[in-house]
């Protein structure tokens, strides 16, 4: 599994991408959003926090599998 | 159906008219977004975008698709720069034409407001007095 981060969130954790083993025990996409808050808790103050699974945003509940491409979504600002 | 999505480093606005002409079009409705110098009584130097483009253009494909089966369109655009924009550039521009031209503004419309909504795109602001902000709302 690879964990790319972008925006504010990359800001909060000091890096691009990060390390999927620290990610291990999360099982889908809810315990993803919660073992990240722990880890930072600075991303508890956005607004929303949204994970995309390759390249589609995904719910709460949605499996996450050895081979999936991850991404923390914070708040988008386009336009 | 003309379609075009893109994430580019600078949005090219002379090309609109060729890109969005249509035989079957009476009218082309386009918006673009820029860079405002003033946000929140502050004085803005540039803004700087980034994204996650494989995941944006997916999502800008999808709202040109819900588009096009809403409303009758004979072309339609979508396009978003990154990278650092000074006061005055083209930041985002959207567009469509129609046979008639409730159509197309209706679309544009649509296609904007959702594009800010979904579209994995962000924006930081670079103040006049150094300080640095990655924007959160969306407003």
């Amino acid at each position: 599994m690879k964990i790319l981060l972008f925006g504010i969130a990359k800001e909060i954790a000091g890096k691009s991408v990060l390390d999927a083993s620290e990610f291990s025990e999360a099982k889908n996409v809810g315990e993803l959003k919660k073992v990240f808050k722990e880890r930072y808790p600075e991303a508890s103050k956005l607004s929303s926090l949204a994970i995309a699974v390759n390249e589609e945003y995904a719910e709460d509940d949605h499996k996450i599998s050895t081979g999936d491409e991850v991404a923390i979504i914070p708040p988008v600002s386009g336009g | 159906m003309k379609k075009k999505i893109e994430i580019v480093d600078s949005i090219d606005i002379s090309k609109i008219y060729s890109e969005l002409s249509h035989p079957a079009s009476g009218g082309i409705c386009v918006f673009i977004g820029t860079v405002r110098e003033q946000t929140q009584q502050q004085t803005v130097n540039s803004l700087f975008f980034e994204t996650y483009e494989t995941m944006a253009v997916k999502e800008m494909h999808k709202i040109a698709d819900e588009a096009t089966k809403r409303w009758n369109l004979n072309s339609i655009i979508l396009q978003h720069a990154v990278g650092k924009k000074n006061v005055e550039e083209a930041v985002v521009l959207v567009g469509a034409s129609s046979p008639h031209r409730d159509d197309c503004f209706t679309a544009c419309r649509y296609l904007i407001d959702t594009l800010k909504e979904r579209v994995p795109i962000w924006k930081k602001e670079f103040f006049e007095n150094t300080d640095e902000v990655w924007v959160t709302p969306h407003p």
